[in-house]
């Protein structure tokens, strides 16, 4: 936790130059190799990108939620990919630990987590449970001082890189919805667990995900995370109401990026004898961009600000994460649209932030779930 | 051994600079703001010298309004063990004033070298480290590209017109960075943190005895003039015959 104007301007500086010098020349290289060139990840450890959320007393720098956005939103100025490789130990992948963990797996895997050395994954998606996470089926049957895990998961960010792994399963098969589901911690090596192969996707090039397949996967119990069974559903919706906001800092930080590309491009380009920028259908689309922009900086800025005053935010988180995104597409639409023909080529790069932010209505969960929470929680209140 | 290390705040080298509408100064309203890259050069090279043994303690230097302090900050994120930051209000100063506050400092701490960039890229002056060693009585070293300090002798490589120089030097002494001397790190973010808890002493030019008697008035500041568009030329023939005949360089 920064808390001091000073610090978190020179922490942002620091984030916005490596972002700047290292990151943005690679993005090209990285969206054709569709690898992070293994230099770069070290240089990421070091920076201390890893560590950003996990608390101090574990090696981390233990980020408000507001100083967490900021971060974001900087790191929101290159390829998504780039930060794909970090955000799951600053989020999904660690947060389970972090608000429902032990002290014993706290002290274990944070410190690990902070520094890069292991990778966090996040597995709740399956091929039959995706906006309806809590009928998903894969089991975990206690068998004396371990459980038996069987069941796949799907679209696993990071699977192929990690070593550890946040999985989502029922531990009570007799209770159908999210009172069976215990999370659990499985490292990667434990035997009957296998990650397939890096699925092939429309865009975020260098950010992988896979199937990680559970086949009598045998866990020791020490290994549920806050040794309580039936929580885990509860420890999964708590991480994620976290990782919403952070996708929609995410957004706003990728927006940033492609108006001010877009901006850019129509202040040089030239047509009927004078910049593009000087039409004012160019500037109704980049004025409605802006005001989009803000409005969406300004909710995520609210709802960061009101989960560190310890509100309950889930209705600000899905607000925020549902406006962001869609106004992010929205904002890409008329980016590549500004650039012309130029905006439909790879060269210029506008097409593959069209590509990368597509994802961002999806995951983590879609507009319409994003939707039907923020209605269920206004019915709620009123009845 | 000490090492002091005189660092400013300008617009960041990113930001394209504008001039006032009524050409008073450079617009800095909104600016980024940032260490000066010769400045950045030199806390690093501090670093350096303590991570090799050869410092045991860094400090930091810096005038200007409170906002200089964020530099401070960065420089001990990068390193530096305390800073001084000598509160000046929004007074242009010149190099001059600069230095003689400087000067003070270097009375006071006695630090064996004093480093600071060879210009600030805000009004590339280039002079205050020269008058600093003039008024400290110190030999100088400017524009070093290397800096070895060993046996109570600094030796260092300067860049000069043609080429390169070597000076041997005693201590104490003043050097100014050239852009070759190293490449400043990327701080560590946890670095960040610890930067907080650094100790800040404020001066003001009171307390140091210096006056701001402002040598130098900036009269009119203008935006250098638009480039023209540039012609194509068929081959190298064509190029010669060109810069002889139409831009009468040849
Ligand atoms: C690149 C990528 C990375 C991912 N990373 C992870 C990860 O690390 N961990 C993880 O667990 N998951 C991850 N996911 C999975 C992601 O969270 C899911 O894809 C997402 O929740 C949607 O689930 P689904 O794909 O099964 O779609 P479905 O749930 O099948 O949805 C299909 C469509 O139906 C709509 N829909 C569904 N239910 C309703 C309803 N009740 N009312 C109205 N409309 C509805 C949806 O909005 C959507 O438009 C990732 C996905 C992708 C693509
Ligand atoms: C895949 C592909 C295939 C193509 N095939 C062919 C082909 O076979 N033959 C061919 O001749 N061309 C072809 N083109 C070129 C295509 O027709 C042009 O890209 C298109 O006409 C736009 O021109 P531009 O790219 O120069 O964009 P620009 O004209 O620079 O336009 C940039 C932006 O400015 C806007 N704009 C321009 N002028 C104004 C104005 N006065 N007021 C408001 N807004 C304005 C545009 O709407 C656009 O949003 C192709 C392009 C692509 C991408």
């Amino acid at each position: 936790m920064i808390r001091d104007q000073e610090i978190l301007n020179i922490l942002l500086d620091t984030i916005e130059r490596f972002v700047r010098e290292r990151l943005i020349p690679l993005e090209q290289e990285v969206a054709e190799s569709d690898q992070i060139p293994e230099s770069i990840v070290t240089e990421m450890k070091a920076l201390g990108l890893f560590g950003l959320s996990i608390p101090e007393e574990y090696g981390g720098m233990g980020l408000s939620m507001e100083e967490e956005v900021l971060a974001t939103m900087v790191i929101g100025h290159t390829s998504p990919a780039f930060r794909s490789l970090f955000a799951t130990n600053n989020g999904i992948g660690s947060q389970g630990i972090v608000m429902d963990g032990t002290s014993e797996q706290k002290a274990h895997y944070l410190p690990q987590l902070a520094s890069g050395d292991l990778i966090g994954s996040f597995a709740l998606t399956e091929p039959d449970s995706g906006s309806d996470a809590a009928s998903l089926r894969t089991q975990a049957v206690r068998d004396g001082n371990h459980y038996i895990l069987n069941g796949t998961k799907r679209y696993i960010t990071n699977a192929p890189e990690a070593g550890i792994f946040t999985v989502m399963a029922r531990t009570d098969a007799d209770k159908k919805g999210a009172d069976g589901i215990s999370a659990f911690i499985v490292e990667r090596g434990t035997a009957g667990l296998t990650v397939g192969s890096i699925d092939k996707k429309m865009g975020q090039k260098g950010a992988h995900t896979a199937d990680v397949i559970f086949d009598n996967c045998r866990v020791p119990v020490s290994q549920l995370i806050g040794g309580r069974e039936g929580i885990g559903f509860k420890t999964a919706m708590k991480v994620l109401d976290k990782g919403r906001i952070n996708i929609a800092a995410l957004c706003v930080g990728v927006s940033e990026r492609m108006l001010d590309d877009a901006l850019h491009y129509a202040l040089e380009r030239k047509q009927f004898g004078k910049p593009i920028a000087d039409f004012q259908l160019i500037q109704a689309m980049l004025a409605d961009s802006k005001a989009e922009l803000y409005a969406a900086r300004s909710m995520v800025i609210d709802a960061a600000r009101r989960r560190d005053a310890g509100q309950d935010v889930g209705t600000e988180a899905a607000c925020a994460k549902l406006f962001a995104s869609e106004a992010c597409g929205r904002i890409a639409d008329r980016a590549v649209q500004i650039f012309g023909g130029a905006g439909y080529l790879a060269e210029y790069g506008i097409e593959r932030f069209y590509r990368d932010v597509r994802l961002f209505r999806i995951f983590e969960g879609t507009s319409q779930i994003q939707q039907l929470v923020i209605a269920r929680n206004m019915i709620r209140a009123a009845s | 051994m000490k090492i002091l290390v005189a660092i400013k705040r300008v617009l960041d080298y990113s930001v394209k600079v504008r001039v006032k509408t009524d050409h008073s100064d450079v617009d800095l309203a909104n600016a980024k703001m940032s260490m000066n890259p010769f400045c950045e050069i030199a806390v690093e090279e501090a670093v350096r010298l303590k991570e090799a043994g050869v410092a045991s303690e860094i400090i930091v230097v810096s005038i200007g309004s409170k906002a200089v302090q964020e530099t401070i900050r960065s420089a001990m994120a990068m390193g530096a063990d305390r800073g001084i930051w000598i509160d000046s209000g929004e007074a242009a100063l010149s190099p001059l004033t600069i230095a003689q506050l400087l000067a003070k400092v270097v009375q006071a701490e006695q630090p064996s070298v004093v480093l600071l960039g060879k210009q600030a890229i805000d009004s590339d002056d280039n002079q205050t480290g020269q008058m600093l060693a003039a008024l400290c009585d110190y030999p100088q070293a400017t524009f070093a590209s290397k800096v070895t300090i060993a046996d109570s002798k600094a030796t260092v490589v300067r860049e000069v017109d043609g080429g390169l120089q070597t000076l041997q030097l005693a201590l104490p002494l003043v050097v100014t960075t050239d852009l070759r001397l190293n490449e400043p790190r990327y701080v560590k973010l946890p670095d960040i943190m610890k930067a907080k808890k650094k100790p800040l002493d404020t001066q003001t030019p009171e307390s140091l005895g210096v006056s701001l008697n402002n040598s130098v008035k900036m009269i009119k500041v203008e935006p250098p003039s638009e480039r023209k568009a540039g012609i194509m030329v068929p081959d190298v023939d064509a190029l010669i015959n060109s810069l002889k005949n139409q831009a009468k360089v040849l």
